[in-house]
Protein backbone atom coordinates (compact mmCIF):
# COMPACT_ATOMS: atom_id res chain seq x y z
CA UNK A 1 0.00 0.00 0.00
CA UNK A 2 1.24 3.45 -1.36
CA UNK A 3 2.50 5.65 1.89
CA UNK A 4 -0.06 8.49 1.14
CA UNK A 5 1.51 12.33 0.98
CA UNK A 6 0.37 14.38 4.19
CA UNK A 7 2.89 17.07 3.79
CA UNK A 8 0.37 20.22 4.04
CA UNK A 9 1.08 23.40 1.55
CA UNK A 10 0.66 26.83 2.47
CA UNK A 11 0.06 29.67 0.25
CA UNK A 12 1.96 32.19 2.61
CA UNK A 13 5.84 32.48 3.04
CA UNK A 14 7.96 34.52 5.82
CA UNK A 15 9.53 37.31 3.94
CA UNK A 16 13.44 37.26 3.49
CA UNK A 17 14.89 40.19 4.72
CA UNK A 18 18.68 41.05 4.08
CA UNK A 19 20.86 43.18 6.78
CA UNK A 20 24.29 44.49 6.06
CA UNK A 21 25.27 46.03 3.39
CA UNK A 22 28.94 45.75 1.46
CA UNK A 23 31.24 48.19 -0.67
CA UNK A 24 29.09 47.53 -3.55
CA UNK A 25 25.72 47.92 -1.79
CA UNK A 26 26.98 51.21 -0.66
CA UNK A 27 28.37 50.09 2.74
CA UNK A 28 31.12 48.72 4.82
CA UNK A 29 29.95 45.59 5.95
CA UNK A 30 32.56 42.38 4.91
CA UNK A 31 29.54 39.97 5.22
CA UNK A 32 25.44 40.14 4.97
CA UNK A 33 23.20 37.99 6.80
CA UNK A 34 19.87 36.94 4.81
CA UNK A 35 17.14 35.67 7.41
CA UNK A 36 13.51 34.14 6.73
CA UNK A 37 11.82 32.58 3.34
CA UNK A 38 10.23 29.83 5.64
CA UNK A 39 7.36 28.01 3.32
CA UNK A 40 5.99 25.97 6.24
CA UNK A 41 6.56 25.30 10.12
CA UNK A 42 9.76 24.29 11.26
CA UNK A 43 10.48 20.52 10.79
CA UNK A 44 7.28 19.54 8.92
CA UNK A 45 6.84 19.03 4.91
CA UNK A 46 10.26 19.40 2.93
CA UNK A 47 13.63 20.30 3.87
CA UNK A 48 13.51 22.96 1.02
CA UNK A 49 10.71 24.85 2.40
CA UNK A 50 12.41 25.12 5.17
CA UNK A 51 13.62 28.94 4.19
CA UNK A 52 17.15 30.49 5.14
CA UNK A 53 19.11 29.20 8.81
CA UNK A 54 18.52 30.89 11.63
CA UNK A 55 21.19 33.49 13.20
CA UNK A 56 22.50 34.39 15.93
CA UNK A 57 23.64 38.00 17.20
CA UNK A 58 25.55 38.51 20.35
CA UNK A 59 24.67 41.37 22.20
CA UNK A 60 27.39 44.22 22.67
CA UNK A 61 26.51 47.31 25.50
CA UNK A 62 27.50 50.33 25.11
CA UNK A 63 28.50 51.05 28.79
CA UNK A 64 29.99 48.10 30.92
CA UNK A 65 27.13 46.69 32.49
CA UNK A 66 26.74 46.30 36.49
CA UNK A 67 24.67 43.70 37.36
CA UNK A 68 25.61 40.81 35.01
CA UNK A 69 25.94 37.62 37.14
CA UNK A 70 30.22 36.45 37.33
CA UNK A 71 29.80 33.71 34.63
CA UNK A 72 28.56 35.70 32.00
CA UNK A 73 30.57 38.68 33.17
CA UNK A 74 33.64 37.38 33.07
CA UNK A 75 33.59 36.14 29.58
CA UNK A 76 33.89 39.79 28.59
CA UNK A 77 36.15 41.65 31.76
CA UNK A 78 38.29 42.59 29.45
CA UNK A 79 36.55 44.54 26.70
CA UNK A 80 33.57 45.69 29.09
CA UNK A 81 33.32 49.65 28.67
CA UNK A 82 35.16 49.12 24.98
CA UNK A 83 32.44 48.27 22.49
CA UNK A 84 34.06 48.09 19.27
CA UNK A 85 36.60 45.27 21.13
CA UNK A 86 33.69 44.12 22.54
CA UNK A 87 32.57 43.30 18.86
CA UNK A 88 35.49 42.33 17.74
CA UNK A 89 36.09 39.57 20.23
CA UNK A 90 32.53 38.42 19.68
CA UNK A 91 32.68 38.29 16.24
CA UNK A 92 36.23 36.63 15.75
CA UNK A 93 36.34 34.34 18.98
CA UNK A 94 32.57 33.42 19.17
CA UNK A 95 31.46 33.58 15.61
CA UNK A 96 28.45 35.79 15.88
CA UNK A 97 26.75 36.26 12.63
CA UNK A 98 25.69 39.81 13.96
CA UNK A 99 26.07 42.49 16.45
CA UNK A 100 23.83 43.36 18.60
CA UNK A 101 24.50 46.79 19.88
CA UNK A 102 22.45 47.89 22.32
CA UNK A 103 21.96 51.54 24.24
CA UNK A 104 21.79 50.74 27.44
CA UNK A 105 24.03 53.95 28.14
CA UNK A 106 21.25 56.31 27.16
CA UNK A 107 18.76 55.38 29.60
CA UNK A 108 18.09 57.94 32.36
CA UNK A 109 18.36 55.84 34.75
CA UNK A 110 21.50 53.97 33.60
CA UNK A 111 23.97 56.93 32.48
CA UNK A 112 21.75 59.35 30.57
CA UNK A 113 23.93 59.29 27.91
CA UNK A 114 23.72 62.01 25.49
CA UNK A 115 24.35 61.42 21.63
CA UNK A 116 27.65 62.22 20.76
CA UNK A 117 28.19 59.13 23.19
CA UNK A 118 25.75 56.83 20.96
CA UNK A 119 27.34 57.87 17.70
CA UNK A 120 30.87 57.35 18.46
CA UNK A 121 30.26 53.52 19.94
CA UNK A 122 28.50 53.27 16.38
CA UNK A 123 31.32 54.84 14.69
CA UNK A 124 33.94 52.47 16.84
CA UNK A 125 31.82 49.20 16.12
CA UNK A 126 31.11 49.66 12.29
CA UNK A 127 35.00 50.29 12.04
CA UNK A 128 35.93 46.86 13.96
CA UNK A 129 33.85 44.95 13.01
CA UNK A 130 32.55 43.66 9.33
CA UNK A 131 29.37 41.79 10.55
CA UNK A 132 25.63 43.44 9.91
CA UNK A 133 24.71 45.34 13.08
CA UNK A 134 21.27 45.52 14.57
CA UNK A 135 20.67 48.78 16.72
CA UNK A 136 18.44 48.40 19.75
CA UNK A 137 17.36 51.46 22.14
CA UNK A 138 17.09 51.76 25.77
CA UNK A 139 13.46 51.05 25.79
CA UNK A 140 12.79 54.42 27.32
CA UNK A 141 10.93 56.16 24.41
CA UNK A 142 11.79 59.75 24.80
CA UNK A 143 15.31 58.98 25.12
CA UNK A 144 15.22 56.65 21.90
CA UNK A 145 13.31 59.42 20.08
CA UNK A 146 15.83 61.84 20.84
CA UNK A 147 19.39 59.65 20.70
CA UNK A 148 18.58 56.85 18.16
CA UNK A 149 17.59 59.08 14.58
CA UNK A 150 21.30 60.29 15.70
CA UNK A 151 22.96 56.73 15.65
CA UNK A 152 20.66 55.74 12.62
CA UNK A 153 21.97 58.64 10.51
CA UNK A 154 25.08 58.00 11.33
CA UNK A 155 25.01 54.11 10.67
CA UNK A 156 23.20 55.40 7.16
CA UNK A 157 24.04 53.38 4.19
CA UNK A 158 24.70 50.14 6.58
CA UNK A 159 21.59 48.49 6.15
CA UNK A 160 21.61 47.58 9.86
CA UNK A 161 18.06 46.53 11.64
CA UNK A 162 17.07 49.03 13.90
CA UNK A 163 14.36 48.74 16.93
CA UNK A 164 12.30 48.81 18.36
CA UNK A 165 9.04 50.36 17.28
CA UNK A 166 5.90 49.70 19.84
CA UNK A 167 2.23 50.37 19.00
CA UNK A 168 2.89 53.83 21.43
CA UNK A 169 5.64 54.78 20.18
CA UNK A 170 6.12 54.13 16.42
CA UNK A 171 6.48 57.36 14.49
CA UNK A 172 9.86 59.06 14.44
CA UNK A 173 11.96 55.56 14.44
CA UNK A 174 10.08 54.30 11.56
CA UNK A 175 10.52 57.35 9.52
CA UNK A 176 14.26 57.50 10.34
CA UNK A 177 14.35 53.88 9.12
CA UNK A 178 12.72 55.11 6.03
CA UNK A 179 15.14 57.81 5.45
CA UNK A 180 18.32 55.87 6.53
CA UNK A 181 17.10 52.63 4.75
CA UNK A 182 17.53 50.64 7.61
CA UNK A 183 15.32 47.49 8.29
CA UNK A 184 12.64 47.60 10.99
CA UNK A 185 11.96 45.58 14.38
CA UNK A 186 7.95 46.19 15.19
CA UNK A 187 7.74 45.26 19.31
CA UNK A 188 4.57 43.52 20.84
CA UNK A 189 4.23 42.98 24.53
CA UNK A 190 3.53 39.27 23.71
CA UNK A 191 0.39 40.16 22.38
CA UNK A 192 -0.16 38.70 18.78
CA UNK A 193 -3.21 40.98 18.06
CA UNK A 194 -0.68 44.02 19.01
CA UNK A 195 1.67 42.72 17.45
CA UNK A 196 -0.38 42.90 14.23
CA UNK A 197 -1.58 46.01 14.96
CA UNK A 198 2.05 47.80 14.88
CA UNK A 199 3.05 46.15 11.84
CA UNK A 200 0.07 47.68 10.40
CA UNK A 201 0.77 51.08 11.60
CA UNK A 202 4.26 51.23 10.48
CA UNK A 203 2.59 50.51 6.84
CA UNK A 204 0.43 53.03 6.85
CA UNK A 205 3.08 55.27 7.11
CA UNK A 206 5.00 53.92 3.96
CA UNK A 207 7.22 51.91 5.34
CA UNK A 208 7.37 48.47 3.99
CA UNK A 209 6.12 45.38 5.20
CA UNK A 210 8.87 43.13 3.43
CA UNK A 211 11.48 45.15 5.54
CA UNK A 212 10.25 44.58 8.85
CA UNK A 213 11.48 41.79 11.47
CA UNK A 214 8.70 41.49 14.47
CA UNK A 215 9.78 41.06 18.31
CA UNK A 216 7.29 39.59 20.00
CA UNK A 217 9.07 40.06 23.24
CA UNK A 218 10.60 36.67 25.02
CA UNK A 219 10.39 34.41 28.28
CA UNK A 220 13.10 32.63 29.23
CA UNK A 221 12.65 28.99 30.14
CA UNK A 222 10.52 28.72 32.92
CA UNK A 223 9.63 32.27 32.81
CA UNK A 224 6.88 32.60 30.83
CA UNK A 225 8.97 30.67 27.53
CA UNK A 226 5.58 29.37 26.45
CA UNK A 227 3.75 32.13 25.88
CA UNK A 228 6.34 33.41 23.44
CA UNK A 229 6.34 30.06 22.06
CA UNK A 230 2.44 29.74 21.03
CA UNK A 231 2.97 33.45 19.84
CA UNK A 232 5.73 32.80 17.49
CA UNK A 233 3.81 29.43 16.53
CA UNK A 234 0.81 31.47 15.80
CA UNK A 235 2.83 34.15 13.89
CA UNK A 236 4.19 30.96 11.60
CA UNK A 237 1.10 29.67 11.06
CA UNK A 238 -1.08 32.98 10.42
CA UNK A 239 2.25 33.73 7.94
CA UNK A 240 1.58 30.38 6.56
CA UNK A 241 -1.97 31.48 5.98
CA UNK A 242 -1.32 34.08 3.51
CA UNK A 243 -1.64 37.09 6.59
CA UNK A 244 0.97 39.72 4.97
CA UNK A 245 0.37 41.77 8.18
CA UNK A 246 2.38 38.43 9.82
CA UNK A 247 4.42 37.41 7.02
CA UNK A 248 7.80 38.76 8.53
CA UNK A 249 10.89 37.00 10.19
CA UNK A 250 11.22 37.39 13.91
CA UNK A 251 14.16 38.06 16.44
CA UNK A 252 14.10 36.80 19.85
CA UNK A 253 16.03 37.76 23.20
CA UNK A 254 17.19 35.07 24.83
CA UNK A 255 20.67 36.43 26.39
CA UNK A 256 19.53 38.67 28.57
CA UNK A 257 15.83 37.21 29.62
CA UNK A 258 17.36 34.03 30.45
CA UNK A 259 20.53 35.58 32.47
CA UNK A 260 17.48 37.26 34.23
CA UNK A 261 16.53 33.63 35.75
CA UNK A 262 17.50 32.79 39.01
CA UNK A 263 18.85 29.46 37.89
CA UNK A 264 21.29 31.62 35.31
CA UNK A 265 22.54 33.96 37.81
CA UNK A 266 22.29 32.79 41.19
CA UNK A 267 25.43 31.87 43.09
CA UNK A 268 23.74 27.82 44.07
CA UNK A 269 26.25 25.31 44.34
CA UNK A 270 23.73 22.64 44.90
CA UNK A 271 22.15 23.01 41.41
CA UNK A 272 25.62 22.20 39.95
CA UNK A 273 28.26 24.97 38.78
CA UNK A 274 27.06 28.36 37.83
CA UNK A 275 29.45 28.52 34.74
CA UNK A 276 27.52 25.90 33.20
CA UNK A 277 23.51 26.72 34.18
CA UNK A 278 24.10 30.12 32.69
CA UNK A 279 24.92 28.95 29.37
CA UNK A 280 22.35 25.83 29.47
CA UNK A 281 19.47 28.26 30.48
CA UNK A 282 20.41 30.61 27.55
CA UNK A 283 20.97 27.47 24.67
CA UNK A 284 17.60 25.29 26.25
CA UNK A 285 15.57 28.53 26.07
CA UNK A 286 17.03 29.58 22.31
CA UNK A 287 16.40 26.06 21.26
CA UNK A 288 12.56 25.86 22.13
CA UNK A 289 11.89 28.86 20.44
CA UNK A 290 14.26 27.71 17.34
CA UNK A 291 11.24 25.18 16.79
CA UNK A 292 8.47 27.61 17.01
CA UNK A 293 10.04 29.07 14.18
CA UNK A 294 11.88 32.09 14.81
CA UNK A 295 15.20 33.39 12.66
CA UNK A 296 17.08 35.58 15.01
CA UNK A 297 18.53 34.99 18.40
CA UNK A 298 20.50 37.30 20.77
CA UNK A 299 22.75 35.61 22.72
CA UNK A 300 25.23 36.54 25.00
CA UNK A 301 27.86 33.78 26.79
CA UNK A 302 30.00 32.00 24.24
CA UNK A 303 29.14 28.36 25.23
CA UNK A 304 25.81 29.17 24.40
CA UNK A 305 26.35 30.57 21.02
CA UNK A 306 28.83 27.79 20.19
CA UNK A 307 25.97 25.35 21.05
CA UNK A 308 22.87 27.19 19.61
CA UNK A 309 25.06 27.37 16.63
CA UNK A 310 25.75 23.75 16.71
CA UNK A 311 22.53 22.92 16.62
CA UNK A 312 21.52 24.78 13.82
CA UNK A 313 23.98 23.46 11.88
CA UNK A 314 22.79 19.71 12.79
CA UNK A 315 19.03 20.77 12.02
CA UNK A 316 19.19 22.77 8.90
CA UNK B 1 -12.46 34.27 1.75
CA UNK B 2 -11.70 34.38 -1.89
CA UNK B 3 -13.41 37.08 -3.28
CA UNK B 4 -14.27 37.10 -7.68
CA UNK B 5 -15.23 40.38 -8.07
CA UNK B 6 -18.81 40.36 -10.31
CA UNK B 7 -18.43 43.76 -11.91
CA UNK B 8 -17.46 43.05 -15.18
CA UNK B 9 -20.83 41.31 -16.74
CA UNK B 10 -22.94 42.67 -19.63
CA UNK B 11 -26.06 42.39 -17.22
CA UNK B 12 -24.96 45.16 -15.83
CA UNK B 13 -26.02 48.27 -18.41
CA UNK B 14 -22.33 50.31 -17.88
CA UNK B 15 -20.76 46.84 -19.11
CA UNK B 16 -23.03 46.39 -21.34
CA UNK B 17 -23.00 49.88 -22.91
CA UNK B 18 -19.38 49.94 -23.05
CA UNK B 19 -19.17 46.38 -25.10
CA UNK B 20 -21.94 47.74 -27.51
CA UNK B 21 -19.22 51.17 -27.76
CA UNK B 22 -15.95 48.96 -27.56
CA UNK B 23 -15.13 51.73 -25.00
CA UNK B 24 -12.07 50.28 -23.40
CA UNK B 25 -11.68 52.40 -20.27
CA UNK B 26 -15.13 51.41 -18.60
CA UNK B 27 -14.01 47.94 -18.29
CA UNK B 28 -10.27 48.93 -17.56
CA UNK B 29 -11.62 51.31 -14.42
CA UNK B 30 -13.92 48.94 -13.18
CA UNK B 31 -10.82 45.93 -13.10
CA UNK B 32 -8.51 48.00 -11.38
CA UNK B 33 -11.05 49.47 -8.81
CA UNK B 34 -12.11 45.56 -7.81
CA UNK B 35 -8.08 44.96 -8.42
CA UNK B 36 -7.65 48.03 -5.75
CA UNK B 37 -10.76 46.83 -3.53
CA UNK B 38 -9.17 43.06 -2.94
CA UNK B 39 -10.82 41.15 -5.63
CA UNK B 40 -8.93 37.62 -5.96
CA UNK B 41 -10.37 36.87 -9.42
CA UNK B 42 -12.37 39.53 -11.59
CA UNK B 43 -15.54 37.72 -12.66
CA UNK B 44 -15.81 38.68 -17.24
CA UNK B 45 -19.14 37.98 -17.96
CA UNK B 46 -20.36 39.41 -21.45
CA UNK B 47 -24.05 38.69 -20.81
CA UNK B 48 -27.16 38.36 -23.63
CA UNK B 49 -26.59 41.38 -25.58
CA UNK B 50 -23.53 40.80 -27.59
CA UNK B 51 -24.28 39.24 -30.84
CA UNK B 52 -20.73 37.79 -31.24
CA UNK B 53 -20.28 35.88 -27.46
CA UNK B 54 -16.84 34.66 -28.19
CA UNK B 55 -15.17 38.13 -29.83
CA UNK B 56 -16.77 39.58 -27.00
CA UNK B 57 -15.43 37.40 -24.25
CA UNK B 58 -11.86 38.01 -26.24
CA UNK B 59 -11.99 41.78 -26.37
CA UNK B 60 -12.87 42.07 -22.44
CA UNK B 61 -10.18 39.59 -21.18
CA UNK B 62 -7.48 41.46 -23.75
CA UNK B 63 -9.10 44.55 -22.35
CA UNK B 64 -8.65 43.61 -18.95
CA UNK B 65 -5.38 42.51 -18.59
CA UNK B 66 -4.13 45.14 -20.57
CA UNK B 67 -4.51 47.06 -17.47
CA UNK B 68 -4.12 44.35 -14.83
CA UNK B 69 -2.70 41.37 -13.93
CA UNK B 70 -5.50 39.95 -11.71
CA UNK B 71 -6.52 36.28 -12.34
CA UNK B 72 -9.77 36.27 -14.26
CA UNK B 73 -12.91 34.40 -13.44
CA UNK B 74 -14.03 33.70 -17.36
CA UNK B 75 -17.69 33.29 -16.71
CA UNK B 76 -20.24 31.34 -19.59
CA UNK B 77 -22.58 28.54 -19.71
CA UNK B 78 -21.26 27.69 -23.06
CA UNK B 79 -18.04 25.65 -23.26
CA UNK B 80 -16.75 27.86 -26.68
CA UNK B 81 -17.39 31.37 -25.07
CA UNK B 82 -14.81 30.16 -22.51
CA UNK B 83 -12.48 28.75 -25.13
CA UNK B 84 -12.49 31.66 -27.26
CA UNK B 85 -11.32 33.60 -23.52
CA UNK B 86 -8.87 31.36 -22.69
CA UNK B 87 -7.23 31.71 -25.91
CA UNK B 88 -6.86 35.24 -25.62
CA UNK B 89 -5.91 35.63 -21.09
CA UNK B 90 -2.40 35.38 -20.03
CA UNK B 91 -3.45 32.61 -17.60
CA UNK B 92 0.15 32.71 -15.90
CA UNK B 93 -1.28 33.80 -12.76
CA UNK B 94 -3.80 31.16 -12.98
CA UNK B 95 -7.49 31.03 -14.39
CA UNK B 96 -11.09 30.35 -12.88
CA UNK B 97 -13.62 28.74 -15.59
CA UNK B 98 -17.08 29.19 -14.66
CA UNK B 99 -19.32 27.08 -14.66
CA UNK B 100 -20.21 23.74 -15.77
CA UNK B 101 -23.36 21.83 -13.88
CA UNK B 102 -22.55 17.79 -13.92
CA UNK B 103 -24.10 17.64 -16.94
CA UNK B 104 -26.83 18.69 -19.49
CA UNK B 105 -29.31 17.25 -21.70
CA UNK B 106 -28.03 18.71 -24.45
CA UNK B 107 -24.71 17.67 -23.62
CA UNK B 108 -23.91 15.05 -21.44
CA UNK B 109 -20.03 15.64 -21.40
CA UNK B 110 -19.85 19.20 -20.64
CA UNK B 111 -18.23 18.81 -17.39
CA UNK B 112 -15.83 17.11 -19.13
CA UNK B 113 -15.35 20.14 -21.34
CA UNK B 114 -14.81 22.60 -18.84
CA UNK B 115 -12.12 19.86 -16.67
CA UNK B 116 -9.88 19.78 -20.33
CA UNK B 117 -10.24 23.01 -20.52
CA UNK B 118 -8.82 23.99 -16.64
CA UNK B 119 -6.46 21.52 -17.34
CA UNK B 120 -4.96 22.57 -20.26
CA UNK B 121 -3.86 25.74 -18.77
CA UNK B 122 -1.70 23.55 -15.78
CA UNK B 123 -1.80 22.96 -12.27
CA UNK B 124 -3.97 26.50 -11.69
CA UNK B 125 -6.32 26.19 -14.10
CA UNK B 126 -9.95 25.95 -11.67
CA UNK B 127 -12.76 24.89 -12.39
CA UNK B 128 -16.32 26.05 -10.51
CA UNK B 129 -19.10 23.30 -11.17
CA UNK B 130 -22.63 23.77 -9.99
CA UNK B 131 -24.84 21.43 -7.95
CA UNK B 132 -27.07 21.06 -10.92
CA UNK B 133 -27.56 18.43 -13.42
CA UNK B 134 -30.17 17.56 -16.69
CA UNK B 135 -33.00 17.63 -14.57
CA UNK B 136 -32.29 21.33 -13.66
CA UNK B 137 -31.55 22.83 -9.88
CA UNK B 138 -32.18 21.31 -7.17
CA UNK B 139 -34.46 22.80 -4.47
CA UNK B 140 -33.49 20.04 -1.82
CA UNK B 141 -30.34 19.62 0.75
CA UNK B 142 -29.90 16.01 -0.11
CA UNK B 143 -29.91 16.26 -3.90
CA UNK B 144 -27.74 19.25 -3.71
CA UNK B 145 -25.35 17.38 -2.06
CA UNK B 146 -25.75 14.33 -3.89
CA UNK B 147 -24.71 16.05 -7.25
CA UNK B 148 -21.63 17.52 -5.81
CA UNK B 149 -20.39 13.87 -4.72
CA UNK B 150 -20.82 13.15 -8.27
CA UNK B 151 -18.65 16.10 -9.22
CA UNK B 152 -16.13 15.47 -6.75
CA UNK B 153 -15.51 11.87 -7.81
CA UNK B 154 -15.38 12.94 -11.75
CA UNK B 155 -12.51 15.67 -11.04
CA UNK B 156 -10.76 13.17 -8.90
CA UNK B 157 -10.91 10.74 -11.52
CA UNK B 158 -9.84 13.19 -13.90
CA UNK B 159 -6.28 14.07 -11.75
CA UNK B 160 -7.53 17.38 -10.93
CA UNK B 161 -6.46 18.56 -6.61
CA UNK B 162 -9.31 19.26 -4.79
CA UNK B 163 -7.79 23.20 -4.40
CA UNK B 164 -8.79 23.75 -8.23
CA UNK B 165 -12.56 22.62 -7.90
CA UNK B 166 -15.21 25.02 -6.39
CA UNK B 167 -18.46 23.77 -6.17
CA UNK B 168 -21.20 26.23 -6.53
CA UNK B 169 -24.66 25.21 -4.58
CA UNK B 170 -26.47 27.89 -6.58
CA UNK B 171 -28.38 30.56 -5.02
CA UNK B 172 -31.92 30.98 -6.01
CA UNK B 173 -33.52 34.98 -5.41
CA UNK B 174 -34.89 35.04 -2.14
CA UNK B 175 -37.63 37.21 -2.97
CA UNK B 176 -39.08 34.43 -5.80
CA UNK B 177 -42.47 32.38 -4.20
CA UNK B 178 -41.91 29.87 -2.40
CA UNK B 179 -38.01 30.31 -2.43
CA UNK B 180 -37.19 31.28 1.39
CA UNK B 181 -36.21 27.91 2.10
CA UNK B 182 -33.38 27.77 0.15
CA UNK B 183 -30.68 29.84 2.01
CA UNK B 184 -31.40 27.47 5.04
CA UNK B 185 -31.03 24.26 2.50
CA UNK B 186 -27.71 25.82 0.94
CA UNK B 187 -26.55 26.59 4.30
CA UNK B 188 -27.44 22.68 5.34
CA UNK B 189 -25.68 21.85 1.53
CA UNK B 190 -22.33 23.93 2.68
CA UNK B 191 -22.01 21.61 5.81
CA UNK B 192 -22.13 18.81 3.90
CA UNK B 193 -20.32 19.39 0.94
CA UNK B 194 -17.25 20.33 3.38
CA UNK B 195 -17.03 16.50 4.01
CA UNK B 196 -17.47 15.29 0.54
CA UNK B 197 -13.39 14.83 0.33
CA UNK B 198 -10.21 15.77 2.58
CA UNK B 199 -9.17 18.72 1.93
CA UNK B 200 -12.91 19.56 1.00
CA UNK B 201 -12.94 21.88 -2.63
CA UNK B 202 -13.55 25.47 -2.36
CA UNK B 203 -17.00 26.19 -1.87
CA UNK B 204 -18.41 29.26 -3.53
CA UNK B 205 -21.87 31.08 -4.43
CA UNK B 206 -22.73 34.08 -6.89
CA UNK B 207 -24.01 35.87 -4.16
CA UNK B 208 -26.17 38.81 -5.29
CA UNK B 209 -28.37 36.26 -7.57
CA UNK B 210 -29.81 36.01 -3.50
CA UNK B 211 -31.11 39.71 -3.48
CA UNK B 212 -32.17 39.84 -7.47
CA UNK B 213 -35.42 42.21 -7.48
CA UNK B 214 -35.16 42.38 -3.62
CA UNK B 215 -34.97 46.02 -1.65
CA UNK B 216 -32.70 46.44 1.10
CA UNK B 217 -30.25 44.08 -1.32
CA UNK B 218 -26.47 44.88 0.37
CA UNK B 219 -27.89 44.04 3.76
CA UNK B 220 -29.37 41.11 2.57
CA UNK B 221 -26.11 39.85 0.39
CA UNK B 222 -24.19 40.85 3.69
CA UNK B 223 -26.15 38.90 6.40
CA UNK B 224 -26.12 35.77 3.87
CA UNK B 225 -22.33 35.93 3.26
CA UNK B 226 -21.48 35.77 6.62
CA UNK B 227 -23.92 32.95 7.97
CA UNK B 228 -22.74 31.07 4.90
CA UNK B 229 -19.13 31.75 5.75
CA UNK B 230 -19.58 30.57 9.03
CA UNK B 231 -20.85 27.12 7.40
CA UNK B 232 -17.12 26.58 5.03
CA UNK B 233 -18.16 28.86 2.01
CA UNK B 234 -14.62 30.20 1.53
CA UNK B 235 -15.31 31.29 -1.88
CA UNK B 236 -17.63 34.19 -3.28
CA UNK B 237 -18.59 35.88 -6.64
CA UNK B 238 -19.53 39.63 -5.20
CA UNK B 239 -19.67 42.94 -5.69
CA UNK B 240 -16.34 43.85 -3.75
CA UNK B 241 -16.88 47.93 -4.22
CA UNK B 242 -19.91 47.50 -1.93
CA UNK B 243 -17.69 48.45 1.45
CA UNK B 244 -20.13 47.18 4.08
CA UNK B 245 -20.41 44.05 3.09
CA UNK B 246 -16.46 43.99 1.88
CA UNK B 247 -16.71 44.96 5.93
CA UNK B 248 -19.15 42.07 7.26
CA UNK B 249 -16.96 39.51 6.22
CA UNK B 250 -13.66 40.82 7.40
CA UNK B 251 -15.65 40.77 10.63
CA UNK B 252 -16.75 37.50 9.93
CA UNK B 253 -13.46 35.91 8.81
CA UNK B 254 -11.80 37.63 12.36
CA UNK B 255 -15.08 36.38 14.59
CA UNK B 256 -14.60 32.96 13.24
CA UNK B 257 -10.50 32.90 13.84
CA UNK B 258 -9.50 33.16 10.02
CA UNK B 259 -7.79 36.01 10.37
CA UNK B 260 -6.08 37.26 13.47
CA UNK B 261 -7.61 40.50 15.30
CA UNK B 262 -6.09 43.93 15.36
CA UNK B 263 -7.71 47.25 15.67
CA UNK B 264 -7.42 47.98 12.26
CA UNK B 265 -8.12 44.74 11.21
CA UNK B 266 -10.56 46.00 8.45
CA UNK B 267 -7.70 47.99 6.78
CA UNK B 268 -5.27 44.56 7.35
CA UNK B 269 -8.10 42.62 5.26
CA UNK B 270 -8.34 45.02 2.25
CA UNK B 271 -4.40 45.00 2.41
CA UNK B 272 -4.23 41.60 2.75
Amino acid sequence: MPVPRVADTFKGAVSRVTIGATAEQGGTRTTTVTVGGALNVVYAGEPGKLGEKPVIAVDVLDIAPEDWAEALAGQYKDVFGDPAAWAKKAVDEYGADLICLKFDGIHPDRGDLGADHAVRVIKDVLAAVGVPLILWGSGNDAKDNQIMPKVSEAAKGQNCLIGTVTEDNYKSLTAIALADSHKLITEAPLDINIGKQVNILVSDMGYPLENIVTFQSTGALGYGIEYSYSIQERQRLATLGGDKMMAMPSIVDVGSEAWRTKEAKSDAPEWGPAEARGPMWEAATAIVLLQSGTDIIRLRHPKAVATVKNFIKEMW
Amino acid sequence: MISIGERINGMFLDVKKAIAEKDKAVIQDLAKRQTECGASYLDVNVGTAAADQEGTMAWLVETIQETCKTPLCLDSQKPNVIAAGLKAADTSMGILLNSSPLNKKSDAEVLDKYLEMAQSVGPEGKIIALTMDKNGVPQDVDTRVAIAAQIVEKVMEAGLEMHRLFVDPIVLPVKVPDAQQQPNNIIAAIGQIVFLSDPPPHIVVGLSNLSQGSCERSLINRIFLCMAASHGLDAAIIDVLDEPLVDALATAEMLLNKQLYSDSYLKAYRNA
